[in-house]
């Protein structure tokens, strides 16, 4: 009776997951997932483009690296990225038969952020960074930062390893992507970050650009000196590259397939590159300007030509 | 009970052969299948546990995952010492069993010896609310007004992310499982031996704490077994609550991850198989199942044992 | 009560102290257990009463907090609630009738399921949650879709449905069963006819007690992939997120409007889970048979 019908369930379930090839675009939505630095971009066009009479997207957050092996593994049409999509994991791509293409949509300066309270620091140098994110660091008070700052303990939030927003800092700071020190409270989802940061006095984050935009009343930007002086983090400095080493591209790369399989899928990719600058601006990212999105649209077109 | 009914008659006359009615073969087949959905599901959690672990461990060394104080899997320099997510779970169960324990009883006690038999049932039913509250709703009470309570009310150092608030709130989540329990045990105590204390002049209060919960201690403990277990498996609360910095320390002010933390952190569904991240997740998810099974099992025993002893 | 009642009306003047202080920690530890209780229930209408609006109850998920609502959340939720009932309560009853009526207690097997049971009722949700993971979202294929949720939902909550309806079975006397095997009826239909059906009630209120924890359950949801942003209404083989999920996603934003919204979610989910609770004690206090 009802067990014979649960087994009746189940079969038919399974035959017919075994029929839709994956859960890529499963219940007619196109499926993105990957950094959560991009993903509120990507969540923002997705209801602009909902509202406008477009097909549903459905937008996870589990980190530029978990995004990619999902992307990789054909489970999703969009994978958001922090960074580029590192050697290993094209090749695992290539291998899966998984074709794509790469997509620039905003740009993002990696805010380095402390407590609101927090009056003695103003600007970081690189090297001073380098000293307590490097792996094996034992700094854990503002005093060894620099002398001159008070007898406070430092508390350190940041990104986990599955993010882009981490493999980046640490590749621009530490010299190496995955070289950090793990006693950090590490998250992928840099609103818990924000959260940590602004409750405590002594506390050190780092995150995109958007989440410090979004919570500027909690939290001080630091500015970075690089050797040149100290910059202070913002669109311009950002668009006009003196942020450095910490602006960075961010992408949506697009399976290929899915883009011809997928309905409306090249429709929103589009929508997104037209729109970039004005939702970068409302998501409070780095808007590409003209010239780049031009740039982008024509891959796209390239692409799917 | 389940047996079959066999008529008495007299010895002589030979009674026909039952005939096999295979519709209620039929029946009990059904029904052993639907019983065999549990064990399946049993060996569904062994498997899907066991399996991977063991190709972690394969991977990184038993001894090192065991007694490493170290814990960061996903870095560079990986490191598998699971000790902190250890004493992180030990240290939020022991702080919330330190507010459950007492309490509960204490509930109890109220329910099982004060209490007139009318406020009882108006009582027990609000329990039971708080026992039906969804434990993210419980996190976010603790994130959200326990922490800063502390902080401003109270005057306690706690960070953002800290194992008090968790522990607080946890252990007032458990309170309706330890009460109910405990006050099962004590209900089982016959009166008789209520009544003799009084008769011998003993006050309640001597009546209670020297009588009764001696009487009931098994099934207590039991209790306290019980609510130990699901503090150790608890993931909301110390999820939003406790935080996700896997160190050693004692001090309830500070950020602790728990396995279950660092499972339901990591494990978003998304985590690719395969991956070490993936496998990690087995192999501390096999230790927290060994650790509530264990547990399960002596107040399993431990309930047998009090059964027995008034029947 | 028994013959004497505790409060001790004179004796020396120590004892009486001893005693009434006794009753009042007594009396306290009721009050700190409820009283948390009331605060929090309080706390969490206070807060989320302002996000309180039909939007949060009709309007979809947005990074915005003026425009963000829990539809599709809600009714995954329901969905989900409505998949657990389906699957746990054929399948807990069955198994509950097969351990009370036709288990032979002397073989091994039947008591390994017994035990078996009440071990699965200690396994922490997250477990379920790394179960459904491996074997359901990607052992079978079937992916993170409603269905998977609910099996893994049902998983959760069958041993306690099994438990509870084992109690409601043994609660009907056995005068019952023997009656009816005496005007000769098969075992079956004394179960089906008689058994079952005077232990509805008691088997109704432990489903729904169960459906309401599973409905209020997060961990597991989580493991397969339930926090996505998701616009449109839940399908059986659809992306979804439930409303717990929901919940916890918003309490990890920090902006404060989200920390309402997340109130104001809260709420909701308290209404239907308190509201499912209601209707399993009233069913239990209305229909409990005095045999």
């Amino acid at each position: 009776m009802s067990s014979r019908a649960l087994a009746v369930v189940l079969v038919a379930a399974a035959a017919l997951a075994g029929c839709g090839g994956g859960d890529s675009s499963s219940g007619g939505a196109i499926s993105a997932d990957g950094s959560s630095t991009v993903g509120p971009f990507t969540t923002r066009t997705a209801e602009d483009f909902r509202a406008q009479g477009g097909v549903d997207v459905t937008v996870g957050i589990s980190g530029t690296g978990g995004g990619f092996e999902r992307f990789c593994a054909d489970e999703t049409d969009i994978s958001n990225a922090s960074r580029a999509i590192k050697d290993e994991e094209a090749a695992i791509c290539a291998d899966k038969g998984v074709e794509y293409v790469e997509l620039q949509v905003a740009t993002d300066a990696l805010t380095n952020v402390v407590n609101s309270a927090n009056d003695w620091v103003k600007c970081l140098t690189v090297d001073q960074l380098n000293a307590i994110w490097k792996p094996g660091s034992t700094v854990s008070n503002w005093s060894q930062v620099d002398p001159s700052y008070p007898d406070v303990e430092l508390k350190l939030y940041g990104a986990g390893t599955d993010s882009g927003t981490f493999d980046y800092f640490t590749d621009a700071i530490n010299g190496e992507e995955g070289a950090s020190r793990t006693d950090f409270s590490a998250t992928e989802d840099d609103n818990v970050t924000v959260q940590g940061v602004s409750g405590d006095r002594g506390a050190l984050g780092y995150f995109g650009f958007s989440y410090y935009e979004e919570n500027q009343d909690k939290l001080k930007a630091l500015e970075i000196d690089d050797g040149g002086g100290c910059v202070a983090p913002n669109v311009e400095t950002a668009q006009d590259g003196s942020y450095t080493p910490l602006s960075r591209p961010l992408f949506m790369y697009v399976k290929l397939s899915s883009l011809e399989t997928t309905d409306g899928l090249a429709d929103f990719v589009r929508f997104t590159l037209e729109n970039a600058a004005a939702i970068a601006k409302e998501a409070q990212f780095v808007p590409l300007n003209q010239e780049q999105v031009d740039a982008e649209l024509q891959k796209l077109e390239d692409a799917t030509a | 009970m389940s047996a079959d009914v066999t008529v008495a008659r007299p010895a002589v006359v030979a009674l026909p052969r039952k005939r096999i009615r295979w519709g209620e073969q039929f029946v009990h087949l059904i029904l052993f299948i639907a019983a065999a959905i549990s064990v399946l599901t049993t060996v569904g959690i062994v498997l899907s546990l066991l399996l991977p672990a063991l190709e972690f461990f394969r991977e990184v060394s038993p001894l090192d995952f065991f007694t490493g104080t170290t814990w960061a899997p996903l870095f560079l320099d990986a490191q598998f010492g699971v000790l902190p997510l250890v004493v992180g779970t030990l240290m939020i169960s022991f702080w919330s069993a330190l507010v459950a324990f007492p309490l509960g009883l204490g509930v109890a006690i109220y329910l099982s010896e004060y209490a007139a038999p009318r406020a009882t049932a108006f009582l027990k039913p609000i329990l039971e609310i708080l026992a039906a509250i969804p434990t993210v709703v419980l996190g976010y009470f603790a994130l959200t007004f326990v922490t800063p309570f502390l902080r401003d009310q109270v005057g306690v150092q706690v960070e953002i992310f800290n194992a008090l608030s968790a522990s607080l709130v946890l252990g007032i989540m458990l309170i309706p499982t330890i009460a109910t329990l405990s006050e099962d045990a004590m209900a089982a105590v016959p009166r008789d031996l209520r009544d003799g204390g009084y008769a011998l002049g003993a006050d309640k209060l001597q009546v209670s704490t020297r009588i009764v919960v001696p009487a009931a201690i098994s099934g207590i403990i039991a209790a306290f077994v019980l609510g130990f277990s699901r503090a150790v498996g608890e993931t909301m609360i110390v999820l939003i609550a406790a935080g996700q910095l896997a160190q050693i320390t004692f001090d309830p002010r500070e950020t602790v991850e728990t396995i279950t933390a660092f499972i339901g952190a990591t494990g978003n569904g998304d985590v690719p198989t395969g991956s070490i991240e993936y496998k990690t997740i087995f192999a501390v998810g096999l230790t927290l199942f060994v650790m509530t099974l264990v547990m399960n099992l002596i107040s399993i025993r431990l309930v047998r044992k009090y059964r027995e002893v008034y029947e | 009560m028994t013959v004497v009642d505790g409060a001790l009306a004179s004796g020396p003047p120590r004892r009486v102290w001893r005693n009434r202080l006794f009753q009042g920690a007594m009396l306290l530890c009721m009050l700190v257990a409820f009283g948390t209780l009331a605060v929090l229930l309080v706390d969490t209408l206070v807060t989320g009463w302002p996000a309180l609006s039909s939007q949060l109850l009709t309007g979809l998920p947005s990074t915005l907090p003026e425009e963000a609502g829990a539809r599709p959340a809600i009714l995954a939720t329901l969905y989900l609630g409505a998949l657990v009932l389906l699957f746990s309560v054929p399948i807990g009853v069955l198994t509950a009738v097969y351990l009370e009526e036709y288990a032979n207690r002397e073989r091994w097997w039947n008591r390994a399921i017994e035990v078996n049971i009440q071990n699965l009722a200690a396994v922490p949700a997250i477990v379920y949650g790394i179960l459904g993971l491996a074997f359901i979202v990607r052992g079978i294929g079937v992916g993170r879709v409603v269905l998977a949720g609910g099996l893994i939902l049902t998983l959760v909550v069958l041993p306690t449905v099994v438990v509870s309806s084992r109690e409601a079975i043994r609660a009907v006397p056995d005068s019952i069963r023997q009656g009816a095997f005496a005007l000769g009826a098969t075992k079956w239909q004394v179960v089906w006819r008689q058994v079952l059906p005077a232990a509805i009630p008691g088997i109704a209120t432990g489903s729904i007690l169960a459906l309401s924890r599973a409905v209020g359950e997060t961990a597991p949801l989580i493991m397969v992939g339930a926090i996505t942003y998701v616009a449109f209404n839940p399908t059986l083989f659809g992306a979804y997120t439930a409303l717990p999920v929901q919940i916890y996603n918003w309490t990890r934003q920090p902006d404060v409007d989200f920390q309402t919204l997340a109130a104001a979610g809260a709420i909701v989910l308290l209404v239907i889970v308190l509201t499912m609770n209601a209707v399993a004690i009233f069913l239990r206090n209305r229909y409990r048979k005095q045999w």
